[in-house]
């Protein structure tokens, strides 16, 4: 304790000498993992309303039959942008923004291993947004064929290919480099004495990310860039009469595309497993298990990607494989859920807002698994296959999932961000609000999709009319709630109570010792081990 | 007193439904679950899909029973003291990892069973030729010259468009009617062959449970044996994004007795223009249909 002390003395010694530059520059030039996070989270916001907005013209034209606002090539482009704009620009950066913040306090590090990259990395996303949003203005339309991109589809796009391509090439830079950054940082600059075993769940499940990013993100741009080359330069990668084979596409897309998903959807577990533990006042259950299981799920995203593809024609013995292989992911998940639940038991429980969207996430979460057993199972999954129920069951993993989960998140960390306490009447509206609206939006979407209606269609028969227009009803709610976020953080930047160092009453783990706001350079010095008490099994004595 | 109130609530939830549907009750949209369809397959995934939703409901109530009991007996705000020395214990987290493993065999075998008498195309009687084209779909009966162009219907197409004034509610079946529907027998097994024109197209029809993508370069097969009694029409769409008027081609199948199809197949082959070649039952060899002829077909009388 007197070592963490003489810690924080040195850090405001530090404070004094921290000269940043001012105004813009600072935020252009900044290497600092505090100033990079919060770019990445201002900048995943904005892509959050963007993408957003693009769902609530899609929600308009979709409440009620009859085509009457959009014409559909231009519908199309919409649920395109909205995938490609929600995935890429607002959960990812999303993610990178907290670990940049998080990662560094949470190990005992000064910043990241590779500031300068770290700056270069997130400097490249607003210039693949500009271009891959403004691809919807040049001839030809913008992207249409989905955020899948399947060929032959996608090569009938004009201009907007190449434009939504480098864009994309772009964003894998980006996501390589922030993977990099944080693997070199967790493995070398973890403060003496915290084992790998001793992290905290967001350091282990973004290790693991960063892994799966690194893995992945080049096969995406291998398989745009076919594409490039199958438009502008003549081969025939996917061009069926040039002997090409358009399934390929699938194949690759998918391999990128499984292990995408988990990346959306790891760091959210961390979030969660730090939540929990902390507002039931407990270290989490079965902490080895956890992290076995979050890399079992990571392992098995890498045999499953087919399960994208029941439809194809996929010879039997193949389709067995995957039915069966993505079923196991049921296990390493299960047994996560069946930790957060034990956690809770014999807690002690409070209800502020970072465990409200915890709990949302693990009913809700937990809802899309379900349904996404159902599809596992490959038979069912012709009936389910590109309907809303898929609509409904990754809208229950990626909303209520990994975008409750940076709620939370935010929420959770915004005091030790900011050094003030924010409005906990008006966050619990933005959680209330959010939780039952959302549920108005896609639950009936369920309903949409086992009564048969396709998924990216701009007009519906009339028997789809009733549930498409609750949808679209808790869809505008949903979509006004979120209003309520950015101007909670407003409010919490300008002033409010003083926040304490600890914050919640129950939070353990090293940011909780440093100073509230966090200092602008932080851990110079390497923090004692004393102080490392998150849920893992101690098996060192305090030093 | 509780009765009453539940009347209430009963005229209550109605009213509510009607208004927010604008169209009268009996309208009967709010449909909530899958068609157990009308052949084998289609009947089996039902029965997987509700075993699937069972198991799911059970699971929930343990999981989100247990979760809940938590979340209410534990409460900080009820002086609830944690119990810092519950870490793990190895007993139940091998229970609660091998029992879900049980579960999913238990899922697993009759899913597998399913899925091979799916994709088992032996045997079958018929077989008929479907093509998926931007953005109708067009069939041909092989071992004839019967070749059908099937596009969305006229009073669909009119009422789609952007702003035409045309309440969808007045078109019958609106976007789910074609203008020559594909018509085959029941009773017999059909097995169909399902490719792309142009871009990747998916032929679904729900009633049948298939859905088979429709791939340029590939012939897909699916199959179905529609019960004798089960004439009628059945309709699905595409389901694969397949460009600008994805949502606009619908699926349209009538399912006539055996002798009504032998009639009706004689009939189509004398309207088809002279010299139209029949396509024969080798897989590859006849070339990929054109499309772009206005279609040649009479359309079946809708008594057949």
């Amino acid at each position: 304790m007197a070592h963490s002390e003489h810690a924080a003395t040195a850090h405001e010694e530090h404070d004094d000498h921290d000269h940043k530059p001012k105004g813009l520059w600072r935020w252009v030039s900044t290497t600092n993992h505090k100033d990079i996070g919060t770019l990445y989270l201002i900048f995943s916001c904005t892509m959050f309303f963007v993408a957003g907005s693009f769902a609530m013209l899609i929600r308009a034209e979709l409440f009620k039959p009859g085509l009457q606002f959009l014409d559909p090539a231009l519908f199309n482009t919409f649920t395109t942008m909205h995938g490609l704009v929600m995935i890429f620009g607002a959960i990812m950066p999303g993610f990178v923004g907290l670990a940049n913040w998080m990662i560094p306090m949470q190990v005992g590090a000064p910043d990241m291993a590779l500031p300068r990259m770290n700056n270069f990395s997130f400097w490249i996303l607003p210039f693949a947004f500009t271009l891959l949003i403004g691809s919807i203005f040049v001839p030809g339309g913008g992207m249409a064929g989905g955020w899948t991109l399947y060929p032959p589809l996608s090569i009938q796009t004009g201009d907007a290919l190449p434009m939504a391509i480098f864009s994309i090439h772009l964003m894998g830079a980006s996501s390589i480099m922030g993977a990099i950054n944080i693997i070199v940082t967790i493995m070398n600059m973890r403060a003496p004495g915290m084992s790998l075993l001793r992290m905290p769940l967001f350091v282990w499940t973004w290790l693991i990310t960063a892994f799966l990013l690194i893995a992945v993100m080049p096969v995406l741009a291998g398989a745009v860039t076919m594409l490039l080359t199958d438009h502008f330069f003549g081969t025939s990668f996917f061009n069926a009469a040039g002997g090409g084979d358009p399934v390929m596409f699938q194949h690759i897309f998918w391999f990128f595309g499984h292990p995408e998903v988990y990346i959306m959807i790891l760091p959210g577990f961390g979030i969660v497993s730090e939540i929990i533990p902390t507002f039931s006042r407990k270290p989490l259950f079965g902490y080895d298990a956890m992290v076995y299981a979050t890399a079992s799920i990571a392992f098995l995203s890498f045999i499953v990607w087919a399960h994208h593809m029941f439809t194809v024609g996929l010879p039997l013995a193949s389709e067995l494989f995957f039915m069966l292989s993505t079923m196991l992911i049921a296990i390493p998940t299960g047994v996560k859920v069946f930790n957060w639940s034990a956690t809770l038991y014999r807690g002690s429980i409070s209800y502020d807002p970072p465990m409200l969207w915890a709990l949302a996430f693990l009913f809700l979460f937990s809802i899309g698994g379900f349904s996404g057993l159902m599809l596992a199972i490959a038979p069912a999954d012709f009936q389910y296959q590109d309907t809303y129920f898929v609509v409904a069951h990754f809208h229950y993993v990626l909303v209520s999932g990994a975008l409750f989960s940076i709620m939370g998140a935010v929420y959770y960390w915004l005091p030790k961000w900011t050094g003030h306490m924010y409005n906990m009447k008006l966050a619990k509206w933005h959680f209330w609000l959010s939780a039952i609206f959302f549920n108005v939006l896609f639950f009936p979407q369920h309903f949409l999709g086992l009564a048969g209606m396709p998924r990216r269609i701009p007009d519906y028969a009339t028997q789809f009319a009733d549930w498409n227009m609750v949808s679209s009803l808790g869809g505008f709610a949903f979509g006004a709630s979120q209003l309520l976020f950015p101007y909670i953080i407003w409010q919490c930047v300008r002033g409010g109570e003083k926040a304490t160092d600890r914050v919640w009453e129950g939070a353990r783990g090293l940011e909780w010792e440093l100073p509230s706001p966090a200092p602008y350079h932080t851990w110079a010095e390497a923090p004692a081990m004393a102080t490392l008490d998150h849920g893992a099994p101690v098996h060192e004595t305090h030093g | 007193m509780i009765k009453r109130n539940g009347h209430w609530l009963m005229v209550a939830l109605t009213g509510l439904v009607a208004a927010v549907a604008r169209v009268p009750v009996a309208h009967a949209a709010w449909t909530l679950n899958l068609t157990p369809g009308v052949d084998a397959v289609s009947r089996d995934i039902y029965g997987l899909h509700m075993l699937m939703f069972w198991w799911c409901v059970g699971i929930a109530v343990v999981v989100f029973g247990f979760i809940i009991y938590s979340l209410v007996r534990f409460r900080h705000s009820k002086g609830a003291v944690a119990d810092t020395q519950l870490l793990h214990n190895t007993r139940v987290e091998i229970v609660w990892t091998l029992l879900p493993a049980l579960i999913l065999v238990s899922m697993a075998v009759p899913a597998a069973r399913v899925l091979v008498e799916a994709e088992d195309t032996s045997g079958s009687q018929l077989e008929i030729r479907v093509t998926g084209y931007q953005w109708r779909w067009v069939y041909q009966y092989v071992g004839t010259n019967v070749t059908l162009i099937s596009s969305l219907d006229r009073d669909s197409d009119q009422a789609r468009q952007l702003d035409s004034g045309i309440d969808p509610f007045s078109v019958p079946n609106y976007l789910l009617n074609v203008d020559h529907p594909l018509v085959v027998p029941a009773g017999v097994k059909v097995r169909v062959l399902i490719t792309g024109g142009d871009v990747i197209h998916s032929w679904w029809l729900p009633a049948f449970g298939i859905k088979k993508d429709a791939i340029p370069g590939y012939i897909n097969e699916a199959w179905f044996a529609v019960d004798p009694d089960k004439l009628g029409t059945y309709r699905g769409q595409c389901a694969e994004l397949c460009g600008r008027d994805h949502g606009f081609m619908p699926i349209v199948v009538q399912v006539v007795s055996q002798q009504d199809f032998q009639q009706w197949l004689k009939a189509q082959e004398a309207a088809m223009p002279p010299g139209s070649a029949p396509l024969t039952p080798e897989v590859g060899q006849p070339p990929l249909p054109t499309y772009a002829p206005p279609s040649p077909t009479t359309a079946p009388s809708p008594t057949t």
